[in-house]
């Protein structure tokens, strides 16, 4: 067969090489070591010099435009392969509703993590103290003596340990206050957030145990002033800086002057968020802090009460249901 | 408490403007304005009708027909949801158009088929009292000629603004309306006076019909009585009864609505004895004895302790619970003549402790309870209450019987202006805190930088125990006077960075780590049924409260289990279905010996509905990585308390006890009436975070080639598969990199009570390859040891 033919041949099988397997076949049965193209090989020692020289070089280029053809033709089989399984794997992405499940914190954890971060970017500490405590500070230390009309005021929950009334489910964080001011040196700057408990009914708008947030300064010189601005400066942080406060004379055993701080709502109105004060002398003293050389100021609201003005919530059970309806909406 | 506008210009008569900047006025002085509302309004429809017929509804029982005449003669028909009326009766009639102060508008419709031209009103539908049960009747107060006149001229009802204020406990003073106009004269700077009361005396003096002796000056500070004569118990007029009835008092008769109107207006409470119950007029003012008894005029007998002021009787029989309530044998009556006018101090504590013993809040005591006015403003009501009743037709006896007990003193007289500015951030002059103080009756002299400062009768409040609370006292005053708005915002900055302590960041780490691995954060209350701690297998120990709300919320937790039980049980029967769980908090255990307050611990718990055992303890495991907890160790129990028997074991951390992980028993998920399986992890993490932890050291990633071998160890089920990976670990040495059990298989081809072990070993060392001699001198020395150690077979 003449090489002319047997080129023809092996072009022809490469180009009908229907897929890489058999390309591969097609190539080693012209160009293996036992392939037709490399036989003619070995007819070349028959012939002339020249003539040999001549059909060599007819040789090789036959062999590499076999080699060349095959590569081609390899590349085209090779991308109509790929894309053969690509169209194969095809998928409607729509199709794919699950997630990869992740829990969430609860609500009101969520918040005060916000309100600690908040403060301690203003320089506070968090501080945190026993859910159950005494008298002595939830209430005495606090400028609330046994007889004292605030305390009433308080609805709180006593547990049968000591004295009747003498241990009670704190009915707020500022026994973390105390605490703290009678195991530390001023300047003191904290946040107490906790769970508070009073004699409230659960329903709708009250539960029994919920979350506070106060906070304490005592440091030189520090005024009423320095009170609003502080509170300012978090509403700010907290809600935005177009959000504004104001101070309202009010009472509290434990500070004087006292205020209530309201916050400004979009509709033109103001909110009451919580109280707070010069804190009292007494109280100073009552920690062993002289009233003369420090002076501070506390502030308090509720934590809970944030959630729910945040996501409107209508019914704060939902906070202690525990349903994971609720639980996975934040 | 409420005051109208009106009532308060009768002390300052200056006081003008828009009433909407008067509440904000008054709301920055601290006496917050709850609601504020306009009296009188939309009465303009309502007028005087008469009841001409009554007759029932043909087709509903809850409503009548009732016919009326609304002045033009003509009946006409309204349908009617109340029963209290007659014919005959003059009531108030809401004609077509009105607009109603709640905002409904009147209009004529039919009710079941019947035409209703109107509503006739009850009393807290115009706004005249609370009564809301039936058809306000107006026959006593109103006649016929007034028929079709507005209710509002009927009734002497003037347009007016009511202020409803929240009064804080240490403002006794602004528990009257002349207390609240004084506040708002001094903002407003107009001037602010008690309107002259002269009363014509007559007959026999006072002193010689009654004695009053104080035998406890402490509790009672100063007692006055005055006699009146030829009382008559009727109604009184219609003007006090609006004014009662616009804050919040029911009238009841012409004595008792005169002393609450004095009450209001002066805030100085007061009590009238029928006279002629109390031999001789004697008085005596004293501690009860323990265990002495008294009937208050609610008709309780009460037992008295000796903290308890009484004011006894000539024979020494208590007739009056000093400052809260009257006795029911002196109690005047219908056909009581001549009283004995009573006017006091009482000591604030002794009052406090007596209303809170009996339970017996009232406006009285708690004005008492606050600290009332010993000073002039008691002379001051009984002119004033002298004056109202003698309108009536009482004469009152000249003189007053005035005794003296020890009266509140000062317990210190200066503020130092320095100190009070930094105390409130201001920079302000003596002056001006002269002016302020002065502007409600604080008579102040300024000496270099200290103030002299006479706190009034009516400021019991601010009287000040000691030197740096009267300072205080003083400065709340000038603070709230100057305007807590006007006080210029400063930030302080401590030295100190803020920053989260470890714990709370570990903590943060913990929550972060169990958000990770798919579990919800929940936060059940930390109370629990009596029965709770039992069901749970634990001691019934609990803390209890002394006053629950509810007996299923009565015991303080000790274990977080049955909240997440509970919460679990919760969202099976909301078909909420696999849901994991996670809370950190407190549980109360017993106080420690020694200890008042119980042990409070914060733990950690998870709870994995519909898994097994051990997906709770690769929860532990990624816990003990992500806070490098040293030497972690689980030791089997089979009888640890609502857990699993087979199925559950305690956490040893560092050589201490720390918690327990596996599945709760079927038994207590029956109790808590949850189906399926829970796995649970319980960990004393406040324990674990103040422990050893998160201590890592770094090794270097060596570059060289590692080689991987398989070995399963056929070892009895009473080995645990820890000590196993523990020798293992020891013996490879320090080429082990990498060490996991692969597979635990049970059955076929294996001996009895034993288990076969997969274990996957990495081993590489960090400056060579492996060589194939050192590699299976590793692999040899490792089975040598399982073998030796767990006793332990290698597995064909």
């Amino acid at each position: 067969m003449d090489l002319d033919t047997l080129l023809q041949e092996a072009t022809d099988a490469v180009a009908a090489a229907p897929d890489l397997e058999s390309l591969a076949v097609v190539e080693r049965g012209f160009l293996g070591k036992k392939g037709s193209l490399t036989a003619q090989k070995k007819l070349l020692g028959s012939l002339e010099p020249d003539a040999r020289k001549a059909a060599g070089q007819a040789l090789n280029d036959a062999m590499a435009t076999v080699a060349q053809t095959a590569t081609e033709r390899r590349t085209t089989l090779a991308a109509s392969a790929e894309a053969e399984q690509l169209a194969g794997e095809r998928l409607d992405l729509t199709e794919t509703m699950d997630e990869l499940q992740r829990g969430r914190a609860h609500l009101v954890t969520q918040a005060r993590d916000r309100l600690e971060d908040v403060f301690v970017g203003m320089g506070f500490t968090v501080a945190e103290g026993p859910e159950v405590e005494s008298a002595w500070y939830n209430f005495e230390a606090l400028n609330i003596p046994e007889w004292h009309p605030a305390r009433g005021s308080f609805d709180t929950i006593f547990v049968e340990l000591g004295e009747p009334e003498q241990v009670m489910l704190r009915s707020h964080t500022s026994p973390v206050q105390i605490r703290t001011m009678e195991n530390q040196k001023p300047p003191i700057y904290i946040v107490a957030p906790g769970r508070t408990f009073r004699t409230d009914t659960a329903d709708a708008t009250h539960l029994p145990a919920f979350n506070q947030i106060e906070g304490l300064v005592v440091d030189r010189n520090i005024s009423l002033g320095d009170l609003a601005g502080t509170i300012e400066s978090f509403v700010h942080a907290f809600f935005g800086g177009e959000v504004e406060t104001r101070l309202r004379p009010s009472y509290f055993p434990f500070t004087e002057p006292s205020a209530e701080f309201d916050i400004s709502t979009p509709d033109g109105g103001w909110l009451e968020l919580g109280g707070c004060g010069v804190v009292n002398p007494n109280v100073l003293a009552n920690c062993g802090i002289d009233p003369e050389e420090w002076q501070g100021f506390a502030f308090g609201f509720g934590i809970d009460r944030l959630a729910v003005m945040r996501y409107q919530l209508d019914d704060i059970r939902e906070l202690v249901n525990n349903d994971v309806r609720f639980l996975r909406q934040f | 408490m409420k005051v109208l506008l009106s009532w308060m210009r009768e002390f300052a008569p200056d006081i003008d403007g828009d009433p909407v900047a008067l509440g904000e006025t008054l709301s920055a002085l601290g006496l917050a304005v709850e609601e504020m509302s306009i009296v009188g309004e939309g009465l303009d429809g309502v007028v005087l009708a008469k009841v001409l017929e009554l007759s029932p509804h043909p087709d509903a029982d809850k409503i009548q027909l009732v016919q009326v005449d609304a002045g033009d003669g003509e009946p006409l028909q309204v349908c009617c949801g109340a029963f209290n009326m007659a014919v005959g009766d003059l009531v108030p009639f809401a004609t077509i158009g009105t607009v109603m102060p709640n905002g409904m508008e009147i209009a004529q419709r039919k009710m079941r088929g019947q035409m209703s031209n109107g509503m006739c009103c009850s009393a807290i539908e115009i706004g005249m009292g609370e009564d809301a049960d039936g058809i306000m009747i107006l026959t006593e107060q109103a006649d016929e000629s007034q028929l079709g006149q507005p209710i509002a001229d009927v009734l002497g009802v003037e347009q007016d603004v009511l202020y409803d204020l929240e009064v804080n406990a240490n403002r006794p003073d602004a528990m009257s309306v002349a207390g609240v106009a004084r506040d708002l004269a001094a903002a407003l700077g107009v001037p602010f006076a008690f309107p002259d009361r002269t009363v014509e005396r007559s007959g026999e003096d006072a002193a010689s019909q009654a004695q009053i002796e104080i035998i406890d000056p402490v509790l009672c500070g100063r007692f006055v009585a005055r006699i009146l004569h030829n009382v008559i118990v009727g109604e009184s007029p219609q003007w006090i009864q609006n004014r009662l009835i616009a804050l919040g008092m029911r009238p009841i008769n012409s004595v008792v609505d005169i002393s609450n109107y004095v009450m209001l207006e002066l805030g100085q409470p007061n009590h009238v004895f029928d006279l002629d119950t109390i031999p001789n007029g004697h008085l005596r003012v004293r501690r009860a004895t323990e265990g002495e008894t008294m009937v208050t005029l609610d008709g309780a007998e009460r037992t008295l302790i000796s903290l308890d002021g009484v004011i006894a009787n000539g024979s020494d029989e208590a007739i009056s619970l000093a400052g809260v309530m009257g006795g029911h044998d002196t109690e005047v009556t219908d056909s009581t003549t001549s009283v004995l006018l009573e006017m006091a101090w009482w000591d604030p504590p002794s009052i406090s402790r007596t209303i809170k013993r009996h339970n017996l809040p009232s406006e009285a005591s708690t004005r008492f309870r606050r600290g009332a006015d010993w000073g002039e403003n008691i002379d001051r009501a009984m002119d004033r209450f002298c004056e109202l009743i003698a309108q009536t037709g009482a004469t009152i006896a000249p003189g007053q019987i005035d005794v003296p007990g020890t009266t509140p003193q000062q317990g210190h007289s200066t503020a130092r202006v320095s100190k009070m500015n930094s105390l409130l951030g201001t920079d302000m002059t003596a002056e001006e805190m002269v002016g302020h103080l002065s502007s409600i009756g604080f008579t102040t002299t300024a000496a270099g930088d200290d103030l002299t400062v006479t706190v009034p009768s009516w400021r019991w409040d601010a009287l000040g125990g000691n030197a740096h609370e009267f300072e205080s006292s003083i400065a709340e005053e000038i603070g709230r006077l100057y305007g807590y708005e006007d006080i210029p915002k400063t930030v302080p900055r401590g030295e100190e960075t803020g920053h989260l302590t470890d714990y709370q960041k570990n903590r943060r780490a913990v929550r972060e780590a169990l958000l990770g691995m798919g579990c919800d954060e929940t936060l059940p209350m930390p109370f629990l049924g009596p029965e709770d701690l039992s069901l749970v297998g634990l001691p019934d120990d609990g803390v209890r409260l002394t006053n629950p709300l509810d007996a299923n919320e009565s015991v303080l937790r000790t274990s977080l289990l049955p909240g997440q039980l509970k919460a679990i049980a919760y969202n099976q029967s909301h078909r909420n279905p696999s849901v994991r769980f996670f809370e950190t908090g407190q549980v109360f255990l017993p106080p420690r010996e020694g200890e008042l307050l119980p042990d409070e611990r914060e733990y950690l718990a998870v709870a994995l509905e519909g898994a097994e055992a051990p997906e709770a303890v690769s929860v532990l495991n990624t816990l003990a990585r992500v806070l490098a907890l040293p030497n972690v160790k689980l030791f089997n129990v089979d009888d640890l308390p609502g857990m699993h028997p087979g199925r559950a074991a305690e956490v040893v951390i560092a050589g201490k006890a720390r918690g327990v992980v596996g599945e709760v028993a079927p038994s207590v998920l029956r109790s808590f009436e949850v189906s399926g399986r829970v796995a649970w992890l319980q960990l004393d993490l406040g324990e674990i975070l103040r422990g050893p932890h998160g201590k890592r050291n770094y090794r270097p990633v060596s570059k060289f080639p590692s080689s991987d071998m398989d070995l399963a160890f056929v070892v009895a089920d009473d080995v645990g598969a820890d000590k196993v990976r523990n020798t293992i670990a020891k013996s490879a040495g320090e080429l082990l990199v990498d060490l996991r059990l692969v597979d635990a298989y049970r059955g076929a081809g294996l001996p009895e009570d034993s288990r076969s072990l997969a274990f996957a070993l990495r081993l590489q060392a960090a400056d060579r390859t492996l060589t194939d001699a050192e590699i299976t001198a590793t692999r040899d020395a490792v089975i040598a040891a399982v073998a030796k150690t767990n006793n332990g077979t290698l597995r064909a």
